[in-house]
């Protein structure tokens, strides 16, 4: 598999929903027998992750939504984690 | 009313709703009461709803729809669109016997979310032999119409000593149809299975070639398919965090609306299980006596108690404590800290020792007391 780059477009699998759960304050992952309660910054980031957006985009949009400079390495570093944990393909 | 449960106590986000106990099926490792003939009616629809309703309100957010056979129930597309509608993650937990395309399209449409489909061997055979039907050319159509109705699909293997040689068949199986998820559930000695322990329990040396084997296996399919394999508890030196706690994320309502921590608390005597029907769900969480008899650490007794890995196990499972130990409050015999361990190591050496065994004992099928089919004793064949 080729590793994720700028230009790849990252879908959370089918396996997978992405809710927010109002008992816990917060954006949790569903999938078979389990469930991840996400802080905000990944819940941010996963939302994008539908295909529609490169990785590029996505760095783009958030750091122009939350007004900070470069937030590349941050989201670079969470969607490698995720695509490690199963969550993604691209 | 002044709440009795510890302040730390956090919602239930996990509820297994155990819709019947009826099954087409007659699993020898079947975890169901072994006496289930004196458990009351099944709760109605409404009742079903309600309880989805209540535990929503809680947190409840993972729902499991198992039984016995869930699709037994005529109302579970009602169920399915009640619980969808609430925001629940819904599993159903099949065999998948009398599963036909316009039900899983119904189903899917009501907002199911994927399905764990049980199959007990990769042969026709040993399928066959340990449901005691014949089921497996069906199974294996119920999979292609689940990954055509486009479903996440698990597959689910309950393995014991039998199976455990066809590991890597299985593994392959599950890819051959698709699945998502492969579970290779080692049966846990409760139940029916406690019952044919004497038959089930593997061999240490089996289990080490199986994880082996398992290990290449991921290797090779990276994440096309996710194994799970965990070594079954009887083989390891400390016990499970049973239920990730009593008492702390799962709750599971029996068919008749008996509220309990875990599926084989029914078996723990003298205590009162309190019932959906009598009381609301909220209550029965916090403040009844049976979710709050093992929750934290309070109950134990020693070697727990002082033990500095107390709070990792939480003691392991109190089901296994009172089975073989006779007290729920005792450590769990797995731990090899606890004076009863012996239990434990014995049944795992006479496994080794004892290959003679097959030809002793014979397996006892699951019976359901509503058909009183008197079936031949089955002897297991080498």
């Amino acid at each position: 598999m080729t590793p994720l780059s700028p230009d790849s477009r990252p879908v959370l699998k089918s396996l997978f929903r992405l809710q927010w759960e109002e008992a816990q304050q917060a954006h949790v992952l569903l999938y078979p027998e389990g469930m991840v309660k996400l802080n905000d910054s990944a819940a941010e980031i996963l939302k994008y992750c539908t295909g529609e957006y490169t990785v590029e985009a996505i760095c783009v949009d958030l750091q122009q939504r939350f007004e900070v400079d470069d937030l590349r390495d941050d989201v670079m570093q969470f969607l490698e984690h995720a695509v490690e944990r199963g969550w993604l393909q691209y | 009313m002044t709440a009795m449960h510890p302040p730390e106590t956090g919602p239930c986000y996990w509820l297994l709703a155990e819709l019947t106990y009826r099954c087409p099926l007659h699993c020898a490792f079947c975890y169901n009461p072994v006496d289930y003939s004196g458990v009351g009616a099944e709760l109605d629809t409404a009742a079903w709803l309600s309880v989805l309703d209540q535990a929503r309100a809680m947190g409840a957010v993972q729902l499991g729809l198992s039984g016995g056979e869930p699709l037994l129930r005529a109302d579970l597309e009602e169920i399915v669109a009640h619980a969808h509608k609430l925001g629940f993650y819904i599993n159903l937990l099949t065999s998948g016997v009398g599963l036909k395309p316009e039900r899983l399209m119904a189903l899917k449409e009501a907002g199911l979310d994927h399905i764990q489909l049980s199959f007990q061997d990769s042969t026709r055979e040993l399928n066959d032999f340990l449901s005691n039907t014949r089921t497996f050319d069906l199974k294996r159509n119920v999979a292609q119409m689940i990954k055509q109705a486009g479903y996440p699909m698990v597959m689910n293997c309950v393995m014991h000593r039998y199976n455990l040689p066809h590991i890597e068949q299985i593994m392959d199986m599950a890819v051959d149809i698709g699945a998502e998820y492969l579970e290779l559930a080692n049966t846990q000695y409760y139940g029916w299975a406690l019952k044919n322990r004497h038959q089930l329990l593997p061999t240490a040396e089996q289990l080490a070639e199986a994880e082996a084997c398992v290990q290449r296996k991921r290797e090779q399919l990276g994440d096309q398919c996710q194994i799970l394999f965990v070594v079954p508890d009887y083989f390891e030196d400390r016990p499970k965090r049973c239920m990730n706690g009593w008492g702390n994320v799962f709750l599971v309502v029996a068919p008749d609306g008996a509220a309990l921590p875990c599926h084989a608390a029914r078996d723990i005597p003298n205590m009162h299980f309190p019932n959906v029907k009598e009381e609301p769900l909220r209550e029965i969480w916090y403040d009844s006596p049976l979710f709050n008899a093992y929750r934290g650490t309070d109950w134990m007794q020693e070697p727990c108690r002082s033990c500095p890995e107390k709070d990792q196990d939480l003691g392991g499972c109190r089901c296994q404590a009172l089975m073989l130990t006779g007290d729920a409050r005792n450590a769990d015999p797995v731990c090899s800290k606890s004076p009863h361990h012996h239990l434990i190591s014995d049944a795992v050496l006479h496994a080794r020792n004892d290959v003679t065994r097959t030809q002793e004992q014979p397996i006892v099928f699951r019976r359901n007391p509503d058909r009183e089919v008197r079936r031949p004793r089955v002897v297991a064949a080498d």
